[in-house]
Order: structure tokens, then sequence, then C-alpha cells
């Protein structure tokens, strides 16, 4: 049984470290800063989720987990709505730089 | 080849690909790039210590990644909140039509 939990641990964690070189890739590359935020989302939400499921059955089952879960619920909640806001900045332009 | 060997070696990758990130801030051409990196940082940062805190079972280091994923939320608002009225006058309310 554990190995199968180390084994899902690996695959998860290996996808989610590939999503974030993917985001930060996609963040360096993209044209504008619209396409470079939805490369971010990604690498934020998919990379950080997928570290966290992979780390899940690693920690103390009740307490440990709930508060993985909570650090990723925390960072969905403000990466979306950062986002949001952060795209209606990159529309206007943004303060001078 | 233990987990808590991959989930180091995991923790290195995600820093890496937030230092590749970085560079986002050098060529960034609006702010709004800019902040995109360093949220890109805080949510790496919150990957990495999760990873370490799992690979070395300190829980501690857990909550140091709730407490980062609070302000990587605050800085990116804030952020925003001074794109929005340069001049810093939080009364009038953001004309973006």
């Amino acid at each position: 049984m554990s190995i199968a939990l180390g084994l899902f641990t690996i695959f998860a964690v290996v996808a989610g470290a590939f999503f974030f070189l993917a985001g930060t890739v996609g963040l360096l590359r993209f044209p504008d800063p619209l396409t470079r935020l939805h490369a971010l989302t990604k690498a934020d939400n998919l990379g950080l989720g997928l570290v966290v499921i992979g780390l899940l059955p690693q920690v103390a089952w009740p307490l440990g987990a709930i508060k993985l879960i909570a650090i990723w619920l925390i960072v969905l909640f403000a990466a979306t709505t950062v986002s949001q806001l952060m795209a209606r900045a990159a529309r206007d332009g943004g303060p001078p730089v | 080849m233990t987990i808590p060997d991959l989930l180091l070696a995991a923790a290195v990758f995600v820093l890496a690909t937030v230092a590749l990130g970085m560079v986002r801030i050098l060529r960034g051409p609006a702010a709004a790039d800019r902040m995109m990196a360093a949220q890109l940082f805080g949510t790496g940062g919150i990957a990495a210590l999760l990873l370490l805190g799992v690979a070395t079972e300190a829980n501690a280091v857990l909550d140091v990644a709730l407490v980062l994923a609070l302000l990587a939320a605050f800085a990116s608002v804030a952020f925003v909140q001074g794109a929005s009225h340069p001049d810093g006058d939080d009364s009038k309310e953001t004309h973006s039509e």
C-alpha cells in the first residue's frame, strides 16, 4: 500500500514541478501581458495543486492534510482574484514605469 | 532514492524555475509583468516550502508556507491598488471605462 502511495507522490510532485516549469517558460516567452497571465495562473494553480496532492499521503492524516488543503485553497482564491485585478491593471497600462 | 530525496530535488527544481521567472522582472515592459513574476515567486516559494517541510518532517515549515500564501496575495493587491490610482488618492473610484 505504501509503495502505491509513494509512486502516487512521485508522479504528482513531478507533474507539479513540470507545470511550474511550463508556467515559467510561458511567462518568459509569451508576447503580451494577458497571455503571460494565462501562463502564470497555470503554474500557480496546477503546479501547486499537483504538489499539494502529491504531498497529501506523506503528512499526518487528519491535521497535516487539512493544513495542506487549506494552504492550497488560500492560494487558489488569492490567485483567481489577483489575476482578475492584474488583468485589469495590465489592460489599463498600469502606472508609468 | 527515497521519497524525501525526491521532494528535496523537486523543491530545488521549483526554486530554479522561480529564479528563471525572475528574468521577467528584468525584461518586463509593464509593471503588471513584474508583478506577475513576483506572484510566481510567492507561489514557487510556497511550493518549495511545502516540499521542504514534508521532506524534513518539520511541521512548522507548513505554517510558514501558510503565512507566505497570505502575504503573497496582499502584495499583489497592494500593487493593483497602487496601479489603479497612482496619486494614492483612494477616495475616487477607478475610471477604467
